[in-house]
């Protein structure tokens, strides 16, 4: 079989049976959310953190939890980080310098994961499964619990109560991520990962060399972090790592974990709805920017466009054998297209269009499908402005789910949708601006600034892969990506609750002959346009500054 | 409890959770994961090690580098791809090499000055390396025949040029062309800044017999596989050394080999940490 036909079954295995898990996971994670039975283990959480789980809470009380969970989450994180040395299972690494710590807490709080250290190097055992799997769950429950509180404004009608955040933290990690995140480790297990609390222990080489065995509890790491769409690795080198992803099929698991839940969400944002099409709507949006996508992407790496791809014959560099060219793009989308940023290859020795594509999949502010629970609030934030563009052009008061969006609620979806890309943009200009901030670059010319900018994209975006050739364990940066990070992932959140608060206090508005239909094809043209056309407006002289300068050289 | 003030009250709430969740998903689940791997996977779980003589000489799953005490490759093995994990195949320090596609201009090392070769020269020695260990051509594409990125300098940027350099040629080297748009080529002066003129990658007519693989770093410095293609190219070789029939390492390289996973996902691999440890067998 020829590897270009090879890479379309893979794809199209990988679609099928998202395709299949769409209606069950959705319909399941409708019954989580919206169930009123408390299990067991919920009731016994629920008495240990002191709160009453039937109460409702209004979307400030929602905000303000969500904040103190994830400030308590950020301190905790950045003391276990200082005190490794003194805590058990540290595998004798030494407490994480200060800047870095507070880089990393904030990283793996807002399911960025970006990684200014070297996992083997830097990371004891105790730091990585009880502190940063740990933020892999919950920030990923966090997420989901933000998407499901936005899609009960929706929903609910002339009401302030919005659901109770201990609640949906809880059930997000107990009853979906838990459950499915064990069936995968031990799949990963079986296909060579390795699971492992030992020591480092050293062998000698057939030719009489030294290797060390660098052990970790990486499979079990592994599935809650690419379902959990979060992206940091045990290791250095991520999902490339052979003790993190040792076969071509781990490589399949993992991209069909990363995008699992972000397509089966628009599911149960249908159910609770009261109307599938309206998620059959929003999962076609996603599938259709996925598609076009992965499709360029590929065709660039295939096709090995630059200089050294040429001179190779194959844009081999920076790729695992088992994987191939193919596999590693349709990886690399899936972890730019949601905000996971797991690699199983290295994105900087992309070719300049294809790590164009990667760099736009986080632009577009990663809604096809997205992180969990952030692609689809993201997604539904778009479609809030299209109703808005398509009301202007007719001259109606535009609706959505028989809600108006009037000035209150357009207000909210612009500013989300200015958050970011001022983070990325002014982020990007500050660091070229200063000699600190240029410093980090290993390449030069356009290829450096692509960089800078996928650095601060990635951010901001909360993504967490990098053009990983950059220097970015500096104060400078640690400190500057780490506010990026934080606002990126707290301002949309505050303005999205805020969103669903302004949208459950409506009177709905019954559907008229002027209504526009947000289920047909129509309707997911026009978002998907407005959503392209949106982003390249804004980061157009950025891109050309960087990769298409570099493509088109 | 009560009478806190509501925001401190959340604020140990949040702990409360935080410090639940911490242990459930970040101490039972790792631990029942763990349990139960070693249970039922334990050759796995633990690295897949694998022994010679009753000693551990590496995992399947890490690519080690076979060379000499001299760093050379040794003879009789099967060579792994280059590696960017520390000085080669270092599992406590995995990278890649993160050089981009237009990485194509060399710093010359001279008087006080470290040179760094580009991702593009790296290709072209290696291959040249590989095309003299295999006996055959190690030419590519924008590459010299000394085995650099063939890769000119054009003054003036923009318009008719005056002045051609060869700049990762350094002076003595006779240039790979002897002009370029009538003007000639000088080789490359170490220590002088280039940076201003219009970079000029010249493809030539080479076709490439190393394969792809061969002439790269992989992902994780670690990649345990190489291609089909770079063993087969690599069989004449360790067949001499050894003093096998060609036709018996051909065999052991097909038994070493991973086809695509259900006949579609990646790419067909050969470890070649298990192909060494068959032909010491042999």
């Amino acid at each position: 079989m020829n590897p270009t036909l090879a890479g379309i079954l893979f794809i199209g295995s990988l679609v099928l049976v998202l395709a299949v898990c769409y209606r069950p996971l959705g319909d399941y994670m409708y019954r989580v959310y919206t169930g009123s039975r408390h299990n067991a283990i919920e009731r016994g959480i629920y008495r240990l953190i002191g709160v009453n789980a039937d109460s409702e809470q209004r979307w400030g009380v929602y905000a303000r939890g969500v904040l103190a969970f994830s400030a308590i989450s950020i301190l905790f994180l950045y003391a276990l980080q200082r005190l490794q040395s003194h805590l058990l299972l540290s595998l004798g690494m030494e407490p994480v310098e200060p800047a870095l710590a507070w880089n990393t807490a904030v990283s793996f709080v807002t399911n960025t994961n970006w990684q200014a250290y070297s996992g083997e190097a830097t990371m004891g055992h105790l730091v990585q499964t009880a502190g940063l799997a740990v933020q892999n769950f919950v920030s990923a429950a966090v997420g989901m619990a933000v998407a499901i509180t936005l899609v009960r404004g929706f929903a609910r009608d002339k009401t302030g109560e919005l659901g109770n955040f201990w609640v949906d933290l809880t059930r997000g990690t107990v009853r979906i991520l838990l459950p499915i995140s064990l069936v995968a480790a031990l799949a990963l297990v079986a296909g060579g990962a390795i699971q492992t609390f030992a020591d480092h222990s050293t062998w000698t080489t057939l030719t009489g060399g030294e290797q060390t065995f660098t052990p970790a509890a990486a499979a079990s790491q592994e599935a809650i972090k690419d379902l959990g769409t979060n992206g940091g690795g045990i290791f250095n080198v991520n999902s490339a790592h052979p003790f993190e992803n040792p076969t071509s099929w781990t490589n399949w698991i993992e991209i069909f974990l990363i995008l699992l839940i972000p397509f089966a969400l628009p599911r149960t944002f249908g159910r609770m709805v009261g109307d599938n099409r309206q998620g059959y709507a929003i999962a076609a949006v996603m599938a259709s920017v996925f598609a076009i996508s992965v499709t360029l992407t590929n065709w660039a790496e295939l096709s090995a466009g630059g200089t050294v791809p040429q001179a190779i014959g194959a844009a081999m560099e920076g790729r695992e054998v088992r994987f191939g060219v193919s596999n590693s793009a349709m990886f690399a989308s899936a972890t730019t297209l949601t905000s996971t940023g797991s690699v199983d290859s290295f994105h900087d020795s992309y070719t300049a269009l294809g790590g164009a594509m990667l760099i736009w999949n986080m632009l577009l502010g990663e809604v096809a499908p997205g992180g969990v629970g952030a692609g689809l609030y993201g997604m539904l934030i778009l479609a809030v402005i299209t109703v808005f563009v398509a009301g202007l052009m007719v001259g109606r008061t535009p609706e959505y789910l028989g809600k108006k969006i009037g000035p209150r609620e357009i207000k909210l979806a612009s500013l989300y949708f200015l958050a970011t890309p001022l983070l990325v943009l002014i982020g990007t200009a500050v660091a070229m601006a200063t000699p600190a901030g240029r410093a980090a670059m290993l390449n030069t010319g356009p290829h450096g600034f692509s960089e800078i900018l996928y650095a601060y994209a990635s951010a901001s975006n909360n993504n967490g892969s990098a053009f990983a050739g950059v220097s970015v364990n500096t104060a400078f940066h640690n400190i500057t990506l780490g506010l990026c990070m934080a606002f990126g992932r707290f301002l949309p959140i505050v303005l999205v609750l805020a969103l669903a608060g302004s949208l459950a206090a409506q009177t709905p508005v019954p559907a008229s002959t002027g209504t526009l239909p947000t289920h047909r094809p129509q309707f997911v043209g026009m978002v998907v346009g407005v959503t392209v056309i949106l982003v390249a407006l804004t980061f157009l002289p950025a891109l050309a500054l960087g990769p298409l300068a570099e493509g088109l050289h | 409890m009560d009478r806190l003030p509501s925001w401190l009250r959340r604020h140990l709430a949040a702990l409360r959770a935080l410090l639940v969740l911490t242990v459930i998903t970040g101490v039972i689940y790792p631990l029942v994961a763990t349990g139960v791997a070693q249970a039922l996977f334990n050759d796995k779980a633990n690295g897949s090690l694998v022994e010679k003589d009753g000693k551990t000489v590496g995992s399947a799953l890490i690519g080690q580098s076979f060379t000499d005490a001299d760093g050379d490759p040794a003879g009789g093995y099967f060579q792994s791809r280059p590696s960017a994990a520390g000085d080669g195949y270092d599992p406590t320090s995995t990278s890649a090499s993160n050089l981009g596609p237009e990485d194509v201009v060399d710093t010359l090392a001279g008087a006080g000055q470290e040179g760094r070769q580009s991702l593009l020269t790296q290709v072209c020695a290696r291959s040249k390396a590989v095309g003299e260990r295999e006996g055959v051509s190690g030419a590519r594409p924008y590459c010299t025949p000394d085995g650099v990125g063939a890769v000119l300098k054009v003054f003036p940027a923009v318009g008719t040029p005056t002045r051609a350099v060869s700049v990762n040629q350094a002076c003595p080297a006779t240039p790979f062309i002897a002009t370029w748009q009538g003007v000639r080529v000088e080789c490359g002066r170490p220590g002088e800044d280039y940076s201003a003129g219009r970079t000029v990658p010249v493809r030539g007519t080479a076709t490439a017999v190393v394969p792809p693989d061969a002439v790269t770093a992989s992902g994780s410095g670690l990649d345990p596989h190489i291609s089909v293609a770079y063993a087969e190219l690599q069989a004449p070789r360790v067949a001499r050394e050894r003093g096998l029939p060609l036709e018996r390492v051909r065999t052991l390289i097909q038994e070493n080999t991973t086809g695509r996973a259900l006949g579609f996902m990646g790419e067909p691999a050969v470890n070649v940490l298990e192909l060494n440890l068959a032909l010491d067998r042999n």
